[in-house]
């Protein structure tokens, strides 16, 4: 049973099957565990991430290809919702008509993109989605009449979803079955190809695969599935605005988020994002103790400063790069 | 390269669009101080620009923390124009300083974080925007969070009248700055021993090797006077804007990627044209219809790439 769940992708390490179970417990259970309205954010923050660190690890970790449009179409997904809402009613439908048109905008963009520039250098298609993504920032700021420019999009969600408790098992399921469809991907055929595209291209095409196909496709199902974690993470905040979807920032932490919990698993994406949202969330509070015992040491009170938390996951991002480029899972595992 | 003709037809784009810019605004005076910003604007993106697209062109090497060399640069400027009292006699300094202090970076960053990637384009890219978190975050340390004003020296303020066409002295400036700064690269590139091996590395770095050339040695004086270039591009357009945060670097990468694609990776000739191309379209746009001033250079980049894919000057490798 558990091992049809998991697509007989087992986490194959006593440790990580520990912590998985844990982060699972504390998610399923995190209303009650924890009680408090910030905690429970915290809860589904973790949850949209994994989600949405896991459709990028398609990507980067399992095809091999960098994108920086990531947070793109994160926020098409946001803003369609959003959209719709605003200028429907909140209900269902207008949830639905709202992520089917961000879908489709989705989809679209990804394959006009991946048709374009996959076919090239990694780094081209790195500075092309970059360029790209960085525009629709611009765009989604000016239009403003239409996206409601730097202050976003606050609107009112279905009935149903008002209650927080519901809202949180809303997000919660739908991030757990998706993440399964994505396991559930990578471990077929077609996962199979990816990978043999990421260790060499060359050979993978030999054998007779249209890298170009596998990799337009990986793409475009990325994008699917960041759009979805968009509408999902819109809905619970009930709002969708630059800084929570689109911002330059969030891609940084999403590219953080995967290689220190481990590119080419899905499991990575669990543990990174569940860090790395933990530690900004709390990390935060630690330094400033730190920060406060050290006071009247030089320049040491302000690299522990509290704004400075990505320093030092920064710090670990390219520590991770160098010595364990499978990340945390990897490293797991290898024991 | 002395037996291929240089290609004029990236040129007669260029003319193409001043001239259809010029159509399409109509009124001279506006056209002029329009073009002047703009190419005011593309010098100093090929200032920043050229460093990067030589490095990638000679060791496949695409460094996205770039942007950190030429947020340090117009931070250390701002810094020491405040220090030597913001006059005309701060400007050596401040700029002297802020290439000196990126180019010491950008050895720093060649060292530690490229040298161990070399030839792995998925690690280079992931290590390179780690080096950028990391160094975004030690200038937050360093300089603080907050915006720093930096002002130009009383000298360069305000704008010169010819007629009823108004053209702001910091901008002619910048335009007298980075044609020089062109002029020198182009005179160390094609008249130069030192020229002739960088440009030979670009086109076939193995074969430089074998002739007993360090083609990494060369590498690492390319890194660090790019680093440099890049440092003064920033003091300068920090300056252009009066004023510099955290996010000038990153902000300026996305043209800066525009316009190396658009000229074809590891052309400087190319970047120059691109770097004109970009500014130019700006300004025009900027001043037609403000609300898609970036998507026009977007929408450039596709209509070249389309037209030729590896760019205007696709040299050897790419």
């Amino acid at each position: 049973m558990i091992r049809t769940l998991l697509s007989g992708d087992l986490p194959r390490s006593r440790v990580l099957t520990c912590l998985l179970v844990a982060i699972f417990l504390c998610l399923a259970l995190a209303p009650f565990l924890f009680p408090g309205t910030r905690s429970l954010d915290v809860a589904a923050r973790v949850c949209v991430f994994i989600l949405l660190v896991a459709s990028y690890d398609l990507l980067l970790g399992y095809t091999g290809i960098v994108s920086f449009a990531h947070t793109m179409f994160f926020g098409i997904g946001g803003y369609g919702v959003a959209i719709a809402i605003a200028r429907l009613e909140p209900s269902w439908s207008a949830v639905g008509v709202g992520a089917a048109a961000a879908i489709l905008v989705s989809l679209a963009l990804s394959f006009v993109i991946g048709l374009f520039s996959l076919r090239v250098k990694a780094i081209f298609f790195a500075m092309i989605t970059l360029a790209v993504a960085s525009f629709f920032a611009i765009l989604a700021s000016q239009l403003s009449g239409f996206t409601g420019g730097e202050d976003g999009i606050t609107f009112r969600v279905p009935e149903a979803l008002r209650v927080r408790l519901t809202a949180y098992y809303v997000v919660f399921g739908a991030s757990l079955a998706l993440f399964l469809a994505l396991l559930r991907v990578v471990n077929s055929p077609f996962g199979r190809v990816l990978l043999a595209i990421r260790e060499n291209e060359f050979r993978a095409e030999a054998l007779g695969y249209r890298t170009v196909t596998y990799r337009t496709l990986a793409n475009s199902l990325g994008a699917l599935v960041a759009t979805l974690a968009g509408v999902l993470y819109a809905l619970w905040l009930r709002y969708t605005g630059p800084n929570t979807t689109l911002d330059f920032s969030i891609m940084i932490d999403i590219l953080l988020m995967v290689v220190i919990g481990g590119m080419g698993t899905m499991y990575g994406a669990v543990i990174g994002a569940t860090l790395f949202v933990v530690a900004q969330n709390y990390l935060q509070e630690a330094m400033k103790v730190l920060s406060g015992a050290l006071k009247g040491v030089p320049l040491l009170p302000d690299l522990f400063h509290p704004d400075r938390w990505l320093l030092w996951l920064g710090v670990l991002f390219v520590i991770s790069v160098y010595k364990f480029p499978t990340g945390i899972v990897g490293y797991l595992r290898r024991r | 390269m002395k037996a291929q003709r240089f290609d004029l037809v990236p040129l007669a784009l260029l003319a193409a669009v001043t001239l259809g810019a010029a159509a399409l605004i109509g009124t001279p005076s506006t056209w002029v101080t329009l073009t002047v910003a703009g190419l005011a604007m593309g010098l100093l993106i090929f200032i920043m620009a050229s460093g990067l697209t030589l490095v990638f062109g000679l060791m496949d090497v695409m460094n996205f923390a770039h942007g950190v060399f030429i947020a340090v640069g117009a931070y250390v400027a701002a810094s020491a124009m405040k220090a030597f009292g913001g006059g005309l006699a701060a400007l050596a300094p401040a700029m002297l300083g802020a290439m000196l202090v990126a180019g010491a970076l950008g050895l720093f960053f060649e060292r530690v974080i490229i040298r161990p990637v070399y030839g792995q384009h998925l690690k280079q890219i992931l290590i390179t925007t780690g080096g950028l978190i990391v160094a975004e975050q030690l200038i937050h340390v360093v300089w603080g969070p907050d915006l720093l004003p930096l002002e130009r020296p009383e000298a360069l303020r305000g704008a010169l009248l010819f007629g009823d066409v108004a053209l702001e002295r910091y901008r002619l400036a910048a335009v007298v700055v980075g044609l020089a700064i062109f002029a020198a690269l182009l005179v160390v590139l094609n008249r130069t021993k030192l020229g002739l091996l960088i440009r030979a590395g670009v086109e076939n770095g193995e074969m430089v090797e074998a002739m007993g050339y360090r083609i990494r040695r060369l590498f690492v004086g390319v890194f660090v006077v790019g680093s440099a270039l890049a440092g003064l591009g920033g003091a300068l357009w920090g300056m252009y804007q009066e004023a510099v945060t955290v996010h000038i670097g990153a902000q300026m990468m996305v043209l800066i990627f525009i316009v190396i694609i658009i000229g074809g990776l590891g052309s400087v000739t190319g970047c120059f044209v691109g770097a004109l191309l970009v500014g130019l379209m700006a300004n025009y746009v900027g001043y037609l219809s403000p609300k898609i001033a970036l998507g026009s250079n977007i929408l450039l980049m596709v209509i070249i790439l389309l037209w030729r894919p590896r760019g205007l000057y696709p040299v050897g490798k790419a």
